[in-house]
């Protein structure tokens, strides 16, 4: 409930790679999708078709500008949702103990029949995670998919996060990164993937992957002329290359 | 972040009420028969209509019960328990004033106790802020002061009209000043930073946001204040939350007169301060919407 | 600690269909949740060929589009002025009473006097044949605004383009360039790819002006100048050759590299050499002596000479050894240093020649010879519309195929790969049709790829155009798809001939798909001295309630995509892979709950009514019942139908009797078919003989088909040479000089018409596609609109600070031919002369069941209102049409702009009048 349990030994969570992600939102609109229907109340839509629409999403797809001091500036896609935190404050400051971290799996859910909607818990999560259902009143998150990963009514291959599952890029993965040997905590000590903003001291489970540098300089690797058009003309340069031949 | 009225009126009411109740269960305004069930009943009126505003902005409020159970880590159940407290022991000294004067549990052991529980309640509305660490203007012992201060100045006026009243304005004065001085630039001190937030470098800056709709966390938590509309707030924070109220309790002979008098401007200074605290409280969250978030809800 | 038990394990929905999305061409394979009858859940098909289990935004947002409420609910007459708005509801009876009053005394008299043509449908083969059988010459659908010149320089050059005819080698390639791609109509398999490619390591350069999205994803960006990609990709090819590093086997090979042009002053000069039975003649090395291409065992020498003709080779690398195609000749004007343009081609160098892709599997080319593995390049190359929505488009894109040819990486492992039924040359092709009489079907297929002039689209005069278009004229003689945006402009305009009727099907004409939108609607609603419209008639098949809806005299509502046969066929826009022929349909998984009709069935029956001669039998009884009667029953040629999969008995494949269980086949196998190309065919289709034997069997050609690439492509030459003088129809002198300096049959590069104008406008203005959006339609879906609910015009960093722009400012734009005022934003990401936005956000008030005040309509805007679909006037009383020279393609991209800031006002200008909308307002929460 409200007290975090004893560190679990399996740590679900999402690693996301941001040299890969194209920012096409499909994670948003598949997460919204599965979850509409799924744990818990629908994810509303308000104003729907109006002047200023605002929906529940459990997941979103920010863009950033990097501008380095040398080379071009860059487009940066960066999704965000709920990092399942070890440290998770959201859980602490829950008065109802709708919020919680599972014990079994370190997944943080909240309890819709029990939460008041005091959004308390938004307010804690330095992520941005968290989103009060306008409709239903109450705190929404990510879920991990809970309801599809360990779903038997769905195919083995089908059990992971309908973001996941969806992704065109493969930009998404999803494991245990409570085990160094996952394919995700490998990818992770591979790829140096990093947690958001760690001096909050929430310990994010999930983990993003840094993207690789760009627009190296390259100018220096040329390539070597067959030979010089000018002294020898066309004729010497179609005789050199033709010998080849 | 936002500024919600519900709870801009919760917090200013259940201050006052509580400080009141607090000040009479420590017996510092001697009331007697129907005097104390005015004086109390008061006190009572404005803790529990502070109390009922904190609930509008509950998604369920049917459920608020729910909120008395994780009282071992949450101060919002915290808050709810110390509340139920001082209103429950404050009950007796009240009744006892009322109809049994000669009782005296005011300013005695129960008395005491049900102020402790007052002053508790305070202390834990506060740090339901106090605690966040992801709203750096409110995550600091300055937090509880300001509002510790402010019920003891709305509970002096209400209680003990006159120099201590006066004082006490004075030091809710001094809280808002040290909230203010202290308070501005923490945000930016604490070095979280869109570099941080998302990890890409101390040149990076929101390009798009991720839907050009508002949503809920942008609502609740990414607000801004012009500079010069906050400064006019303060003014008005500190003027009528502290400033006024002082010189007419020290100008005014003590009485309901003044304290009716005093308190009215103390609480629309108050009522000031809170929109400030909430509004001019900026949540780390804004490093992953940055001027971006502004851009598309056209506040820019 | 007593957690919540909770049921992780629920069950997911009562029935899965699997169909295929529609949102865009790319036609992902759908699993459909259904719960009590209802959609409740879409997800990717993980056996489709296509998408293998992912979706993008759109598809998984297609329940948004089910339930949206600008669904149109029943036919619709005009009731008010054309634009207002006003309809009443009547019954389909009436409704197609009506299309049959209005068409059948066309038909008996004056065929060509209706014009259909269609947006993005996903049947055109089957549109197609309906015009064609009602007769008239004036059918296309939209490739003329959107990418003839990519498709048109692909088939052209070497039998297929990017696009739908092939895709990159995902598993093997080692570099990939892409040019000019914000999402492309593959967008799933080229998202998927560039995830394979990233997880292995490989390397990805694009160039866009923009970087973002697939841009932002690449290791190497080049933010290159709009228009001047034809300069890089000549610049590149200028330094392979300098340095030797071509594909000299693959080009005597494969390509008419090593073929022989005619130098001799006369009718023939520039044409190849050829044999008695018109085989391009090659010098054969072992002999020193002509040889017809392809007999066994000739080798080509590429620097031959014979009778003081050259090869093709040579003339080539003449060409671009020159030094204006060095680096630094181009490098101002691209935009990119010389020193990156160099780089580039040495990396593209190193990946295709220092570490070849090798697959152990011996295959037998055309020539009988045996060669014991296949040998790629791995590199390979993707380009759209960045290239082809410029006026010289088409040469562009030429020059990016030949430099892929030069490297020897097409049709090899690692390199760009055709999916069946491509490779196709365009001598393989149908030529243009359009010869019309009353009352008859119309001599052939409307569209096709002319050889020369002789297969123009002219009437018996030999001078007006055939087509209300203007296809297939001087003006724009390989106008494969036909011009689209010309319609509405000519038809009112009566230039070449007025028309009575314009049918439109899924194409938002009066909107974002038209240039000089403002003006479009104008003529929309023109009207004679009469006070008649001057384009009398106007039918309309929509499945929703978007801006041309209002502009419709009778609208005929489509079923959504859930609700409807469809049928996605190897006929026409196949969704085969590289490895594998593959069709697909679509069926009603759910039923509408609307008085709607799908537009297919509509036309079947319409087709039965009017006694089109391929929709009804000897005895003059309806053909087909409906769409789906057709999909099973229709043969193209016999035993090749709409479908390849389970014909016959059910068994066999590509050719077959109509086999009456053939959708209920499909539907149990998940909604489409898949042939696998055997593993020795998988190659070097154009020249692989197991390929053309595959092919024949499948039904795509009658006959193998090998052919050589067309680094040099003789057609662009006759053209030349009758503007020269020589051949019996003459162009117009006003188009001679255009006609010899563009259709050069070597690729070049000229400055986009655009330019000509842009004195004063020294910004270029282009658009993107939003990946989470589709044209016009993602905004009426609740989640879509969401995301993108506006667009800001992003300006690059100098514009910024020049002018000292702020966040939240806007700017007037101003055009050549007209002005917008739209919010503003920065982008460093940017090319520094750019400016762009997303396309299609911006929506007319009252259209799409949106709220007037919908951010669309007050801050969202179209480019479009800059854009003319004519160029400036040159005073030469003539209306240029601002497109492609070759193809006719429009040219959106050409666009230039001057940016200034003002003041911010209510809304985005111009606003226009809100219009009628033609269903109920929506409600205002969802769920
Ligand atoms: N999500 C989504 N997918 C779609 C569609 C959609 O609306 N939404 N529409 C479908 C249709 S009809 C089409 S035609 C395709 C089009 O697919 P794309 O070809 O991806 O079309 P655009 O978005 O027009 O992208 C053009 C790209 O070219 C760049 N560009 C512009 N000028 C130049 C230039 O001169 N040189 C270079 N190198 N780049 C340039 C632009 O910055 C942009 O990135 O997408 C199809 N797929
Ligand atoms: N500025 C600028 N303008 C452009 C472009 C650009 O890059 N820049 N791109 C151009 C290009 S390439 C293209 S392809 C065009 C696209 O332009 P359009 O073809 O006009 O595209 P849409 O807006 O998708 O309009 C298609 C219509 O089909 C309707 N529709 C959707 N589903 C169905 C259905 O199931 N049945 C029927 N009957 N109708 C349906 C929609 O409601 C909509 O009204 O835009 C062109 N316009
Ligand atoms: S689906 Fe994948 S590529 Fe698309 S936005 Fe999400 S993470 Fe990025
Ligand atoms: S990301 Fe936010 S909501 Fe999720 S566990 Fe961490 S603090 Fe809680
Ligand atoms: S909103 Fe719900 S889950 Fe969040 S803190 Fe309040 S009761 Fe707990
Ligand atoms: S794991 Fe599930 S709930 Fe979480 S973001 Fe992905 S789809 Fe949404
Ligand atoms: S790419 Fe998206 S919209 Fe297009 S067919 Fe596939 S899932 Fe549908
Ligand atoms: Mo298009």
């Amino acid at each position: 409930m409200t007290a975090l349990p004893p560190p679990s030994a399996k740590k679900l969570g999402l690693v996301i790679d941001l040299d890969t992600c194209v920012g096409c939102q499909a994670c948003v609109t598949a997460c919204k999708g599965w979850n509409d229907q799924g744990y818990g109340a629908p994810l509303s839509d308000m104003d729907a078709y109006g002047s200023e629409p605002c929906g529940t999403f459990l997941n979103r797809v920010h863009s950033y500008e990097v501008t380095p001091d040398d080379g071009p500036a860059q487009i940066i896609n960066f999704p965000r949702s709920c990092l399942h935190c070890e440290d998770a404050p959201c859980v602490t400051v829950c008065p109802t103990g709708a919020s919680y971290k599972r014990a079994e799996d370190g997944i943080v859910l909240v309890n819709e029949d029990a939460c008041i909607g005091c959004g308390l818990c938004a307010w804690a999560c330095p992520y941005g995670a968290r989103e009060m259902d306008a409709a239903a009143g109450v705190m929404k998150k990510c879920t991990l998919c809970v309801d599809r990963i360990y779903n038997e009514n769905l195919p083995e291959e089908d059990r992971q996060p309908a973001c996941v599952r969806t992704c065109p890029t493969g930009a998404r993965h999803f494991g245990d990164l409570g085990d160094p040997e996952s394919a995700v905590s490998r990818l992770v000590a591979d790829r140096g993937g990093y947690a958001l903003m760690p001096e909050m001291g929430t310990r994010p489970v999930n983990r993003y992957l840094p993207p690789r540098p760009k627009d190296a300089r390259r100018e220096a690797s040329v390539l070597a002329p067959l030979l010089d058009l000018q002294a020898t003309g066309f004729a010497g340069w179609l005789d050199r290359l033709l010998e080849r031949f | 972040m936002h500024p919600a009225p519900s709870v801009i009126i919760f917090t200013v009411l259940s201050g006052v009420g509580f400080g009141f109740l607090g000040a009479l269960d420590l017996g510092l305004m001697p009331v007697q028969g129907g005097a104390a069930l005015v004086a109390f009943g008061l006190a009572y009126l404005l803790a529990v209509a502070g109390l009922v505003a904190s609930t509008f902005h509950l998604g369920n409020p049917q459920r608020a019960l729910r909120a008395f159970t994780q009282w071992r880590t949450s101060w919002l159940s915290r808050e709810g328990w110390a509340s139920v407290a001082a209103l429950a022991a404050s009950a007796p000294v009240a009744l006892a004033a009322a109809f049994r004067p000669g009782m005296m549990l005011a300013g005695h052991l129960p008395g005491l106790i049900a102020a402790a529980f007052c002053v508790l309640t305070i202390l834990c509305t506060s740090m339901i802020y106090a605690q966040l660490r992801t709203v750096p203007r409110w995550h600091h012992w300055t937090t509880p002061v300001l509002f510790l201060a402010f019920a003891a100045a709305g509970g002096a006026i209400l209680a003990l009209p006159g120099p201590v009243a006066a004082a006490a304005c004075l030091v809710s004065g001094g809280a808002m000043l040290l909230a203010f001085a202290l308070g501005d630039g923490r945000f930016a001190r604490q070095g979280q930073s869109p570099a941080a937030a998302t990890g890409l470098g101390p040149r990076v800056r929101p390009f798009a946001p991720p839907h050009t709709s508002p949503n809920y966390v942008m609502r609740e938590m990414i607000h801004h204040v012009g500079r010069k509309h906050a400064r006019r707030l303060r003014l008005i924070a500190l003027g009528l939350g502290a400033g006024l109220p002082a010189l007419l309790m020290l100008v005014l002979p003590a009485g309901l007169l003044a304290s009716a008098l005093a308190l009215i401007p103390h609480l629309a200074g108050a009522l000031a301060q809170r929109w400030l605290f909430f509004a001019e409280a900026e949540h780390v969250v804004g490093h992953y919407y940055g001027r971006a978030a502004d851009a598309a809800r056209g506040t820019a | 600690m007593n957690q919540p038990r909770i049921d992780t394990s629920p069950a997911v929905s009562d029935e899965v269909c699997k169909t295929t999305c529609y949102m865009c061409a790319c036609r992902c394979g759908i699993n459909v949740h259904l719960k009590s009858g209802r959609v409740s859940y879409i997800e990717g098909n993980r056996d489709h060929p296509v998408n293998k289990g992912v979706l993008c935004a759109k598809g998984a947002s297609g329940i948004m589009q089910v339930t949206a409420p600008s669904r149109l609910r029943k036919p619709l007459r005009r009731v008010g002025p054309r634009g207002s708005g006003a309809f009443e509801e009547i019954s389909w009876d009436e409704a197609l009473g009506l299309a049959v009053q209005w068409l059948g005394p066309l038909r008996a008299t004056a065929p060509e006097k209706l014009a259909f043509f269609t947006g993005r449908d996903q049947s055109q083969s089957f549109t197609s044949f309906w015009a064609q059988n009602f007769g008239t010459p004036n059918y296309a659908a939209h490739g003329g605004f959107c990418s003839v010149n990519m498709a048109a320089a692909g088939i052209y050059t070497m039998g297929g383009a990017f696009w739908e005819f092939g895709q990159t080698d995902w598993d093997r390639t080692r570099l990939f360039v892409m040019f000019g791609v914000a999402e492309d109509h593959d967008s799933n398999p080229i998202k998927i790819g560039i995830g394979k490619l990233k997880a292995r390591g490989g390397r990805m350069v694009c160039i866009n002006p923009v970087r973002t999205g697939y841009n932002a994803v690449a290791d190497d960006w080049l933010g290159i100048t709009p228009g001047t990609d034809g300069l890089l990709i000549l610049a590149l090819v200028h330094e392979l050759l300098m340095a030797g590093r071509i594909d000299l086997d693959y080009l005597a090979r494969f390509t008419n590299a090593p073929c022989l042009i005619d130098e001799t002053e006369g009718e023939e000069k520039g044409l190849l050499l050829r044999d008695d039975l018109g085989k391009p003649l090659v010098i054969d090395r072992a002999t020193g002596e002509p040889a017809p291409y392809d007999r066994p065992g000739v080798r080509p020498d590429l620097g031959a000479t014979w009778k003081g003709c050259r090869t093709v080779f040579q003339h080539l690398a003449e060409r671009y050894l020159s030094a204006d195609y060095a680096p630094e000749a181009v490098a101002d004007r691209c935009g990119i240093p010389a020193g990156r343009i160099r780089a580039l081609a040495a990396e593209i160098a190193r990946a295709a020649f220092d570490d070849p892709v090798v697959i152990d599997q011996p295959w037998t080319d055309f020539r009988g010879e045996r060669h014991e593995k296949m040998v790629g390049r791995p590199v390979s190359f993707h380009a759209m519309r960045g290239i082809s929505a410029h006026s010289n488009g088409f040469q562009t894109a030429r020059a990016l195929h030949v430099l892929q040819i030069l490297l020897g990486a097409v049709e090899v492992p690692g390199g760009f790969r055709f999916k069946p039924p491509y490779p196709k040359p365009a001598h393989a092709h149908p030529t243009p049709h359009s010869y019309f009489m009353p009352g008859r079907p119309l001599d052939g297929p409307h569209l096709g790829f002319p050889q020369g002039p002789e297969h123009l689209a002219l009437k018996l005069d030999d001078l007006t155009p055939a087509r209300i278009d203007k296809g297939f004229t001087w003006d724009n003689p390989l106008s494969a798809h036909g011009l689209m945006h010309m319609v509405i402009s000519n038809a009112v305009a009566g230039d070449p001939y007025p028309i009575d009727t314009l049918m439109l099907y899924m194409a938002n004409m009066a909107w974002n798909s038209s240039m000089n939108t403002a003006e479009t609607m104008a003529m929309l609603t023109a009207k004679d001295g009469n006070g008649e419209y001057r384009i009398p008639r106007i039918i309309y098949s929509d499945a929703y309630a978007s801006e041309m809806v209002a502009y419709a005299d009778l609208v005929l509502p489509d079923t959504t995509y859930l609700e409807r046969h469809d049928c996605i066929s190897l006929l026409d826009r196949p969704i085969c892979e590289a490895d594998h022929a593959a069709d697909a349909i679509r069926w009603p998984v759910i039923e509408p709950d609307r008085e709607v009709r799908g537009f297919q069935s509509v036309l079947v029956d319409l087709g039965g009514r009017l006694g089109l001669p391929g929709f009804v039998t000897e005895d003059g009884r309806a053909k087909y019942r409906d769409y789906a009667d057709y999909i099973v029953n229709h043969q193209r040629r016999p035993g090749v139908g709409p479908l390849i999969g389970w014909r016959g008995d059910g068994g066999a494949v590509g050719r077959g009797a109509p086999n009456p269980n053939q959708l209920n086949a499909y539907i149990a196998n998940g909604g489409f078919f898949l042939a696998e190309v055997p593993e020795e065919a998988r190659f070097f289709k154009p020249w692989n003989r197991a390929y053309q034997d595959w092919a024949v069997g499948m039904g795509f050609y009658d006959t193998p088909q090998p052919y050589l690439f067309q680094l040099y492509c003789e057609p662009m030459r006759r053209f030349q040479l009758a503007a020269e003088g020589y051949h019996e129809r003459q162009p117009p002198d006003h188009l001679r000089d255009r006609i010899r300096a563009t259709m050069d049959p070597l690729p070049i590069w000229y400055p986009p018409f655009g330019d000509e104008g842009a004195a004063g406008f020294p910004l270029h203005a282009i658009t993107q596609r939003p990946m989470a959006m589709y044209h016009s339609w993602g905004s009426q879906n609740a989640w879509l609109r969401q995301i993108h609910g506006h667009n800001p015009l992003y300006l690059p960093t100098r514009v910024w600070q020049a002018q000292g722009f702020a966040d939240g400012d806007w700017a007037r734009v101003t055009s050549p031919s007209g002005q917008i005022t739209v919010p503003v934003a920065h982008m460093a990401a940017l090319n520094e002369n750019t400016v762009w936005t997303w396309n299609a956000i911006g929506k007319r008030k009252g259209a799409w069941a949106l709220d007037e005040d919908a951010p669309e309509a007050t801050k969202g805007f179209l480019l479009n209102h800059l854009i003319d679909e004519l160029l400036p006037d040159r005073g030469d009383g003539r209306r240029w049409s601002n497109s492609d020279p070759i193809t006719g393609q429009a040219a959106w991209f050409d666009l230039r702009v001057r940016v200034e800031k003002c003041a911010a006002p209510d809304e985005a200008q111009p606003v226009f009048p809100p219009l009628g909308s033609p269903v109920p307002r929506a409600g205002r929460n969802r769920p």
